[in-house]
C-alpha cells in the first residue's frame, strides 16, 4: 500500500506555491540596505495538504512506542501518558518566555520546584538542578562540579574518573570534555565491581568514580555503599548515572548509597516521550556539600511560616537565583527543559511516593518474567535475579549456527517488536540487553517472549531465515559502509 | 500509574519468575534500603491533575501581557498543522532511530532538516541537532579547538551573553581561555584592534553574532576576515534568530566555518526556555569534526533508498573518551517540529514572515522613538530588535510598565552594566498595532512621571 520511496520535501512542490499564514508582506528591501539582504533562498514551496502527505508517510515509516513495543535495554522506553502533552501544551505554560520577570512566572517556578523537591526526596540528594538538557549533558555538568569542588579545595591533583567496563559511553566522553583521565574496572565473575578492585583503583588521583546501579548488566551492586566508603576514603566523589533509576524508586535511594552526585533521564524514567532522539532532560543532583556548585539559575523558594495548602509550593514565591559566585555557571540558553518538566512533575502527581515504587517493582516483575521464560533457548551469562532489565548473550547460537545478536534484533523488526540493545555492555560477547518497562501488560510481554523464542529455534532450525531479516519493513539492511564512505547528508538539487 | 498488572498477572508472573512476592524481588542490603517516607507530590487523579496545573498556568502570564520580549527566544506564529503531525505518536514516542529498517521514516525528516540548515546558513553540511543554541557554540568552539590546536577563543561581547557564559562554562572544563571583543558605537562588533590581536595565532576562533544580541546585523566586514584567514583562525557565526537567515545574506556568505544557532523560531514554544534546538553546520573540511548524530542517505541491499545514522565513528558509543563530543540524546523532535514548519511556510512564507517582522520592528521602533525622551541607541541596522534608551533607568521603567500590563523587553544594564538605561525591544509577526500604541503611550505616562518626580 505505501510506496516504498518518499521523496524528498525539496523534489515536491512548486515556487509561489504558498500557503497564507500570513498576510503578503513588503519587499525586505524596504527595510535593510542593499548588501544585506538575502536575495536566494532555495527552499521548496508546497501546499498544506502535500506536507501533511509527506510528514503523514514518513510517520507510518517509524516505530514509536504507540505502535510497537520496545525491549530496549538502558533505555526506559515506557508509555508516554498524553495528558503530560496537553499539560505542557497549556498555552499560559507553553508561551511563556524565558526573560519573563519572576513575578509573572510563578506557576513555572512552582512547577519547577516541586519537581526538584520530589526528586531529591526519592533518590536522597540534598538538591537537584534541572539545568541539564540530556544524560550526557548532566554528566558533564556533573563532572564540572567536581572538578570546581576540587579546585575549591585546593586539591588538583585530582584528574581520574573510575568507570567500570559495564559503563554507558558516554561516561569516559563526558571525562574527556573535562580533561579527566579515564580509568576502566573489570567487573568481577559476579558481574559487578569488587571492593577490592575499586580499592585498588581509587587513590590521590581520583576525582570521581561513575557508576550505575543497578549495572548495565541489570545486577544491583550489592557492595555498592563500601564501594563508595572507599572512594570517600580516597578522597573522591562518587557519581549515579541515572541510566537505570527506573529499577530502584522508593526501595533504595543513590544518596543513601553514597553517591555524591547524580543525573536522571527523564525522558527514560519520568516517562516523557524520547521524540526519535529528544528533547531529553537531565536533572543532576547532589549532596550538600556541592550544592554551592550547581548550574545557575537555581530556583529558590521564599519560606513561609506555614504552608497555605494542600501542595508544598502553596503560599511560597518563587525567584531563580543567578547570584552562586561558586556556581559552575549555565550548561545551556535558558533554565531547563521546562516542557518536559511539566511533563516530570504531572508523572510524579500520577504516581506519588507508592506509585513510583510500585513502577519500579513491577519493572523488575516484567524483566523477571522475560528472562524466566527464555532461559531455556538462549544463555543468561549472569542467571540470577535481575532488576529492569536483564542481558543474555548469542555466542553459543553464533558458534552453533552463524546468527548473531545483530540478526536476532532484525528478525524481531519483522515480527513487529523494536529490536533490544544488542553488544552493550561490551563485556557480555553477543549481547542481547532487554528491558521492558513496567507499562506492558504480560500479554505484550507473552507475545514478545512467543516472538523471541520461535526466533531462537528458526537460528537453529533455518539460520538463513534469521540473516535474512528483515523482510517486512519498508527497507531491508541498509548498507551503512556505502553511507560512511560517501557521506551523502544532505540533498542537493544535481544528485537529487 | 500506567502499570496495567492485575494482581492475578502479578501472581502468575512471580511464580514463573519462582519469587514469592515483589518485596521479595527488589530486595536489596538493609544499609541501602528507603527507611524513611518519601516527600513527592501526592497521587491524584487525571482530572485532579489536569486542575493542579490549571492553577500553575493561573500563576503565569504568558497572554496576560503585551510582551516585547525576545533576546535569544521568540514568539512566532505556529500554524496547527506543525502540532497535528509533529505529535503523532509514531513521532513522538520512537527511539533514537539506531534500527533503520523502523525508522525510514524519521531518518528522512532529520535528513531533510540538516538540509534545510545547510540551505538557510549557506553551509555544506549540518548535524541532526545539538541543545540549543548556546550549548551550539561550545560545541563549534571546541570544534575549532580541536582543528587547530590552539587553547584560546575570541568572542564579541555582542555575541548573546547568555551563550557566552556558557561558553565560558565549558571553557572551564577544557582549560580554555575565552577573551572578549568589544562593540564599537553603532552596535556591531569592534573589529579595529582585530588584526593585532589575532597576530600571535593564539586563538582558535573568533565569535561574532549576527544579528547580534542587540539586534544589529553584524556579518564581518572584508577587513576582519581577512586577518582571520591569514592566521588561519575560524569564523564561528552565531545566529540566536533562525528566522533572519530568511532575509539576511546567510553566514556561509560573510565567510564563517561554523555556523551554529538556535533554531526556536521554527515552530518551537519559546517554553520557558526549552526545550529548544540548536543546530551546527559547516564546510567539508570540518565535517568529521562536527559533534552528534548524522543521517546520511544511501541504499538498502535491495537497492532502494535508505536513510541511517553514520559517521557514527566520531560518537560517544564507539570512540568513548576520543569522541568528538558527548553528546548522545540531541534535540530530534524539535528539529522535526522545526523542519515540519519549514515546509509548511516554504520559501515565500518565510520571507513573508521575516518580511513581516522587519516591518512591525520598524514600526515599533518609529513609535517608542516618537515619545519624547526615548531614543535609538545603536545606528546599525537591525533584524527584529532592538536596544531603546530611555529616561532613567532600564530597569524602572520596565517596573513601570508592568503595573501598566506590559513586559516592555529586556533590562540590558542585567548583562551591560553600561547600558542600564537601554531596554532589548523585540517585534515579530505577532506584535500588533494596538500592542506597539498601548507601549508608545506608556512609555509617554513613564517619561511624564519621570519628569514630575525629579
Amino acid at each position: 500500500m505505501l510506496a516504498p520511496e518518499t521523496p524528498p520535501i525539496f523534489e515536491t512542490g512548486q515556487p509561489g506555491r504558498a500557503n497564507r499564514y500570513v498576510p503578503p508582506a513588503p519587499p525586505l528591501s524596504e527595510f535593510l540596505p542593499a548588501a544585506a539582504v538575502r536575495h536566494e533562498l532555495p527552499l521548496p514551496d508546497n501546499s498544506e495538504l502535500d506536507v501533511i502527505r509527506h510528514f503523514t508517510r514518513l510517520s507510518q515509516k517509524t516505530f514509536g512506542i504507540d505502535t510497537n513495543f520496545y525491549p530496549l535495554g538502558s533505555c526506559t522506553m515506557k508509555y508516554n501518558p498524553r495528558i503530560n502533552d496537553a499539560l505542557a501544551n497549556l498555552p499560559a505554560l507553553r508561551d511563556l518566555h524565558p526573560f519573563a520577570p519572576d513575578e509573572l512566572a510563578q506557576g513555572a517556578l512552582a512547577i519547577m520546584w516541586e519537581l526538584e523537591r520530589s526528586l531529591a526526596s526519592l533518590f536522597g540528594m540534598a538538591a537537584f538542578s534541572l539545568n541539564p538538557a540530556a544524560g550526557a549533558h548532566a554528566e558533564l555538568t556533573a563532572l564540572l562540579i567536581a572538578k570546581a569542588y576540587f579546585k575549591k579545595k585546593g586539591d588538583a591533583r585530582r584528574t581520574t574518573v573510575i568507570v567500570p567496563d559495564t559503563a554507558h559511553g558516554t561516561n569516559p566522553a563526558s571525562a574527556a570534555m573535562v580533561g579527566y583521565n579515564v580509568v576502566s574496572l573489570k567487573s568481577d565473575a559476579r558481574g559487578r565491581v569488587s571492593l577490592e578492585a575499586i580499592q585498588a583503583a581509587a587513590g590521590p588521583d581520583t576525582a570521581v568514580c561513575m557508576m550505575t546501579n543497578p549495572n548495565t548488566l541489570g545486577l544491583f551492586e550489592d557492595q555498592i555503599h563500601e564501594i563508595a566508603a572507599a572512594v570517600h576514603a580516597a578522597g573522591g566523589l562518587m557519581y549515579y548515572d541515572g541510566a537505570n533509576a527506573n529499577a530502584l524508586m522508593g526501595n533504595s535511594r543513590p544518596g543513601d548509597m553514597g553517591f555524591d552526585l547524580m543525573h536522571l533521564n527523564l525522558h527514560k524514567t519520568f516517562s516523557i516521550p524520547h521524540g526519535g532522539g529528544g528533547a531529553g532532560a537531565g536533572p543532576v543532583g547532589v549532596a550538600a556539600h556541592l550544592v554551592p556548585f550547581l548550574p545557575v539559575p537555581v530556583v529558590r523558594a521564599d519560606d513561609v511560616d506555614e504552608a497555605s495548602g494542600r501542595w508544598p509550593s502553596d503560599g511560597r514565591t518563587f525567584a531563580l537565583d543567578f547570584d552562586r559566585p561558586d556556581s559552575i555557571g549555565p550548561m545551556r540558553s535558558f533554565w531547563s527543559n521546562y516542557a518536559h518538566m511539566v511533563r516530570a512533575l504531572a508523572y510524579c502527581y500520577a504516581n506519588g511516593a507508592e506509585g513510583l515504587t510500585r513502577v519500579s517493582q513491577l519493572a523488575v516483575l516484567n524483566a523477571n518474567y522475560i528472562r524466566a521464560s527464555i532461559r531455556d533457548l538462549i544463555d543468561i551469562p549472569y542467571d540470577e535475579i535481575n532488576r529492569h532489565e536483564f542481558v543474555a548473550s548469542a555466542q553459543s547460537i553464533k558458534r552453533e549456527t552463524g546468527v548473531r545478536a545483530f540478526d536476532i534484533g532484525k528478525a524481531l523488526l519483522d515480527r513487529g517488536y523494536h529490536a533490544p540493545t544488542v553488544y552493550f555492555p561490551l563485556l557480555v560477547p553477543e549481547c542481547i540487553m532487554i528491558e521492558p518497562t513496567e507499562t506492558e501488560s504480560k500479554e505484550t510481554l507473552d507475545g514478545f517472549i512467543a516472538a523471541l523464542r520461535e526466533i531462537l529455534i528458526a537460528a537453529r532450525e533455518n539460520p538463513q531465515s534469521v540473516i535474512d531479516a528483515p523482510v517486512n519493513t519498508a527497507v531491508s539492511r541498509v548498507d551503512e559502509t556505502r553511507a560512511a564512505r560517501r557521506p551523502d547528508l544532505r540533498w542537493e538539487p544535481e544528485k537529487g | 500509574m500506567y502499570t496495567p498488572h492485575t494482581p492475578r498477572d502479578i501472581e502468575e508472573m512471580l511464580a514463573v519468575v519462582g519469587v514469592a512476592s515483589l518485596d521479595d524481588l527488589v530486595r536489596v542490603p538493609d544499609a541501602v534500603a528507603v527507611r524513611a517516607p518519601l516527600d513527592v507530590v501526592p497521587a491524584l487523579s487525571e482530572i485532579e491533575i489536569a486542575e493542579r496545573f490549571a492553577g500553575f498556568a493561573a500563576r503565569t502570564s504568558a497572554g496576560g501581557y503585551d510582551s516585547f520580549l525576545g533576546a535569544g527566544a521568540y514568539r512566532h506564529y505556529v500554524p496547527p498543522v506543525v502540532g497535528a503531525l509533529a505529535m503523532r505518536g509514531e513521532f513522538l514516542t520512537a527511539y533514537t532511530p539506531y534500527q533503520a529498517e523502523v525508522s525510514q521514516g524519521y531518518l528522512q525528516a532529520i535528513y531533510e532538516w540538516q538540509t534545510y540548515v545547510a540551505l538557510l546558513t549557506g553551509m555544506r553540511v549540518a548535524n541532526a541537532s545539538v541543545y540549543d543554541g548556546a550549548t551550539a557554540l561550545a560545541e563549534g568552539v571546541i570544534m575549532a579547538l580541536n582543528a587547530t590546536g590552539r587553547k584560546a577563543v575570541l568572542v564579541s561581547r555582542a555575541v548573546h551573553p547568555n551563550y557566552r557564559a556558557v561558553l565560558r562554562t565549558y571553557a572551564g572544563g577544557l582549560d580554555v581561555a575565552v577573551d572578549e571583543l568589544p562593540y564599537a558605537a553603532d552596535g556591531t562588533t569592534d573589529t579595529t584592534q582585530l588584526a593585532a590581536a589575532l597576530a600571535d595565532q593564539r586563538y582558535a576562533a573568533v565569535v561574532v553574532q549576527s544579528p547580534n544580541f542587540f539586534g544589529a546585523i553584524d556579518a564581518l566586514p572584508a577587513a576582519a576576515l581577512a586577518a582571520i584567514r591569514s592566521t588561519k583562525t575560524l569564523l564561528v557565526g552565531v545566529t540566536a534568530e533562525a528566522l533572519s537567515l530568511a532575509a539576511l545574506v546567510p553566514p556561509a556568505a560573510w565567510g564563517v566555518d561554523i555556523a551554529v544557532g538556535e533554531g526556536q523560531s521554527f515552530g518551537n514554544a519559546v517554553a520557558y526556555g526549552g526545550p529548544h534546538v540548536g543546530f551546527i553546520a559547516t564546510t567539508d573540511e570540518q565535517l568529521r569534526r562536527i559533534p552528534g548524530r548524522l543521517v546520511g542517505r544511501t541504499l538498502d541491499k535491495d537497492g532502494r533508498t535508505a536513510y541511517v545514522l553514520t559517521l557514527q565513528a566520531r560518537e560517544q558509543h564507539i570512540r568513548r573518551e576520543k569522541a568528538t563530543s558527548n553528546i548522545c540524546t540531541n534535540q530530534a523532535h524539535c528539529a522535526l517540529v522545526a523542519t515540519i514548519y519549514l515546509a509548511a511556510l516554504g520559501a515565500t512564507g518565510l520571507r513573508d514572515v521575516a518580511a513581516h517582522n522587519l516591518a512591525r520592528t520598524a514600526q515599533l521602533r518609529d513609535a517608542v522613538t516618537a515619545v519624547p525622551g526615548y531614543a535609538v541607541r545603536f545606528a546599525a541596522p537591525v533584524f527584529n530588535e532592538f536596544a531603546l534608551r530611555v529616561p532613567g533607568n532600564a530597569a524602572d521603567a520596565l517596573d513601570a510598565l508592568r503595573e501598566r500590563g506590559i513586559v516592555g523587553g529586556l533590562d540590558l544594564g542585567r548583562f551591560y552594566p553600561e547600558l542600564a538605561d537601554c531596554v532589548l525591544m523585540t517585534a515579530t509577526e505577532l506584535t500588533t498595532p494596538a500592542e506597539i500604541g498601548r507601549l508608545a503611550a506608556a512609555l509617554a505616562e513613564i517619561a511624564t512621571d519621570a519628569v514630575a518626580r525629579s
